[in-house]
């Protein structure tokens, strides 16, 4: 396919992975963060780590929505799904999460109405269809699919719709990256940031990471070829010491990123702190629906007895998110804790970083 | 329900044996049996390609093929919900009967329920199927040794991705369709060519089916992404929804292990036949003993590939 | 994926014979014959064919 065969191809990746390391050469060890699940599930795709010289150490960051979601998200989506009028939609990958008690797809197993859908625009279209129930919408994802939330919502209220809602989990991905950087025990030498993210948010938030923290930023399309050229890229700006903000993906992402897309997400969604799964609570780093849109914000429209979350244990998700530790480090990893039964959000979703590693046993 | 039985399924699938409607059906056949059985819940019912009444003919007698019979008697049991509509049921039985006719397989006893709404999702049918092992067959996968190739007989992931797109949810048009057909004539035709084992690779897809006979045989397995067959509406369909197509269900595909001096001569039989046009070699069994598969991924880069774990979910970023 | 037909907001685009109907809310000037980037239903940006062309040149040059 036309764009995409070419950024695949078997030759130039040859000669990239050869550049690369060359460009390594007798640098220290180093290690490159992907905050990306589309990233992660490249790299692994295409065994990317096996054509990297042995300094290059690549791990995964928390890239991956699903994975970083909390699990009281969870508990209240399961309690919303447990109201007889409701319908409640939600990507695939949500659907397998655990939270305290159960998973969604596991109470869509039991006859609770939980249907998978590809589109908000999906779920409205239920609603649509349904005048009598209500459709909650589980907004999970980074700045590349805020937006479609975003689109989504200004259309149901074109239409006055009265039974779409949408409980919003949207996360943004700067504050992570700045807060894995300031924290001591995380050393990252350069990041890869992520390609649609960067096409909808642009450059700009990334000066912050370069500038202030002196860490190599590029910005690198999903195929491999453009994985190998960033981290090429990312090498070239450590060893000239000069870090910077760098465009790989200029075929898409336009530098000032996607001014109409930003603008809807500043039309629906408000920056408040949030709870990230495994690492903490990060400041201004959750996108939720704002005063305009509170009619269709399920947390407050739908009352609900309040969940009691309970810890995860024996997962060690968090320090894996922070790329602290690898899979192989977590006691329950491959053991208690495996895609069929997952204990954590990393095992989940195949962009998961545990999950990644099981299928591909890296 | 006895009035259904005869003017529907004795009806359209009739032959000497089923017509008596005996407890039993007492039969001759040949004296090394294959005997196999398998429960078919796929849902949609119905899907571009096929149904669930052509799969449970294809599925039963394919699992007979593979293992070096010639399918010959079959058992079909119904199970229907209650309202489960005539005409719905009707479509069914007609796709057994003329799938019955294109594999050369006879359902000779039956079984037919009603269960009430709820206990069944529409209709869930359950086939068992007799072959004669053919005189000179010697598949076994304890025969695989370093450096046998693997074969598969064409394109893959058909079923999975049309039975996804049937469902309707993810509201993606495609023309796929299910591949799901009886590989009588495929699997006879190389039987004796020098191929040591087969298994045709259904749900879980290509890589669960070589780690199968990775784990079975002890042996690792080396495939190349760059020669794994697949329709490019499969591929697109696949990365559009994060799913790899390695994991896609096949109905009507045939792996082949077989000693590298009959390779030429087996994949040409099978590229004559019309289920086999594509075949092609993917790899082959290598001399290490971790029991693995391990893809060469097209640009080069190297990947372990393992069983599927639970359901392939579509994704988002 | 390619754009085959407009509808307001909407659009139907495709792919190796696969079709989907998606909203380009966020897209300046789509034309039919336009390459874009979807992801959960919408088109998020349109692929740049000169900018492409030019990479791949860049990339040849690195050794």
């Amino acid at each position: 396919m036309k764009y995409i065969d070419e950024f695949r191809d078997n030759k130039i990746a040859k000669n990239l992975a050869h550049a690369v390391s060359k460009k390594a050469e007798g640098l220290r060890p180093l290690s490159i963060m992907e905050v990306c699940g589309t990233h992660t599930m490249s790299i692994c795709n295409f065994g990317i780590k096996d054509m990297l010289p042995a300094n290059i150490n690549l791990i995964s960051g928390p890239g991956c929505p699903v994975c970083v979601t909390p699990k009281s998200y969870i508990d209240k989506a399961m309690a919303f799904s447990k109201k007889p009028e409701v319908i409640l939609t939600t990507f695939g990958d949500m659907a397998r999460v655990p939270g305290s008690d159960s998973s969604l797809m596991e109470e869509k197993a039991k006859g609770r109405h939980v249907r998978i859908v590809y589109s908000a625009l999906d779920a409205i279209e239920l609603a649509q269809k349904n005048p009598g129930k209500k459709v909650i919408f589980l907004g999970i994802g980074f700045e590349t699919t805020s937006p479609t939330v975003a689109a989504s919502l200004v259309y149901a209220r074109k239409k006055k719709l009265k039974n779409f809602f949408v409980f919003s989990g949207h996360k943004v991905i700067l504050p992570a990256m700045e807060a894995l950087v300031k924290d001591g025990d995380v050393k990252i030498d350069g990041f890869l940031c992520p390609a649609h993210v960067s096409t909808i948010i642009g450059i700009k938030p990334y000066t912050l990471i370069a500038g202030k923290y002196k860490i190599p930023c590029v910005i690198a399309g999903f195929e491999p070829v453009d994985i190998l050229q960033g981290i090429w890229m990312v090498l070239e700006q450590i060893r000239s010491k000069r870090p910077k903000v760098e465009n790989q993906y200029t075929r898409v992402a336009k530098d000032s990123g996607n001014k109409k897309a930003l603008a809807l997400i500043n039309e629906v969604f408000s920056v408040k702190d949030s709870e990230w799964r495994g690492i903490g609570t990060i400041r201004e780093s959750g996108l939720f629906l704002n005063r305009k849109y509170s009619g269709f914000d399920a947390e407050r429209v739908f009352s609900i007895k309040p969940v009691k979350t309970r810890p995860d244990t024996g997962c060690i998700c968090g320090s894996i998110l922070k790329g602290l530790k690898a899979p192989f480090d977590c006691p329950s990893f491959a053991k208690t804790c495996t895609p069929e039964k997952p204990k954590g959000a990393c095992m989940v979703s195949s962009e998961g970083t545990c999950a990644a590693y099981y299928k591909h046993r890296i | 329900m006895h009035d259904l039985i005869k003017k529907l399924f004795v009806k359209e699938l009739g032959n000497p044996l089923l017509n008596k409607l005996g407890d039993a059906a007492i039969f001759k056949t040949g004296s090394r049996l294959a005997f196999t059985t398998d429960s078919f819940v796929v849902s949609p019912i119905f899907f571009p390609g096929g149904d669930i009444g052509k799969l449970s003919i294809c599925g039963t007698v394919n699992d007979l093929c593979v293992s070096g019979a010639r399918p010959r008697y079959l058992s079909c049991a119904v199970i229907v919900e209650e309202g489960f509509g005539y005409s719905d049921l009707e479509k069914i039985v007609l796709s057994v009967k003329m799938t019955c006719k294109k594999a050369g397989v006879d359902i000779i006893t039956g079984d037919f329920k009603v269960v009430e709404k709820g206990a069944a999702d529409k209709v869930f049918i359950t086939t068992s199927g007799v072959g004669d092992i053919y005189q000179g067959a010697s598949l076994s996968i304890e025969r695989i040794r370093p450096g046998d190739k693997v074969i598969i007989s064409g394109t893959i992931g058909e079923h999975g991705a049309a039975v996804l797109l049937a469902r309707e949810e993810l509201k993606f048009k495609a023309k796929i369709s299910s591949d799901c057909a009886p590989l009588n004539g495929l699997t006879s035709a190389i039987l004796n060519k020098g191929i040591k084992f087969m298994r045709d690779p259904t749900r879980g897809g290509l890589a669960t089916t070589l780690n199968e006979i990775a784990i079975d045989s002890g042996y690792n397995i080396g495939i190349e992404e760059s020669k794994i067959p697949i329709k490019e509406s499969v591929r697109v369909l696949c990365e559009a929804l994060g799913m790899d197509p390695l994991y896609m269900a096949n109905e009507g595909k045939v792996v082949v292990i077989v000693a590298p001096e009959a390779e030429g001569k087996v994949l040409s039989i099978m590229k004559k036949h019309p289920l086999g046009r594509k075949s092609v070699i993917i790899g082959e069994v290598k001399k290490e003993r971790n029991k693995r598969v391990y893809l060469k991924t097209r640009i080069g880069g190297k990947r372990i590939v393992d069983m599927l774990s639970g359901e392939q979910l579509p994704r988002i970023c | 994926m390619k754009i085959l037909k407009i509808e307001g907001d909407r659009a139907i685009v495709s792919a190796g014979r696969v079709e989907r109907r998606i909203g380009i809310n966020f897209l300046n000037n789509p034309r039919i014959g336009d390459y874009v980037m979807v992801h959960a239903g919408f088109a998020i940006e349109k692929l740049d064919p000169k900018r492409a062309e030019e990479t791949l040149r860049i990339l040849e040059e690195i050794q």
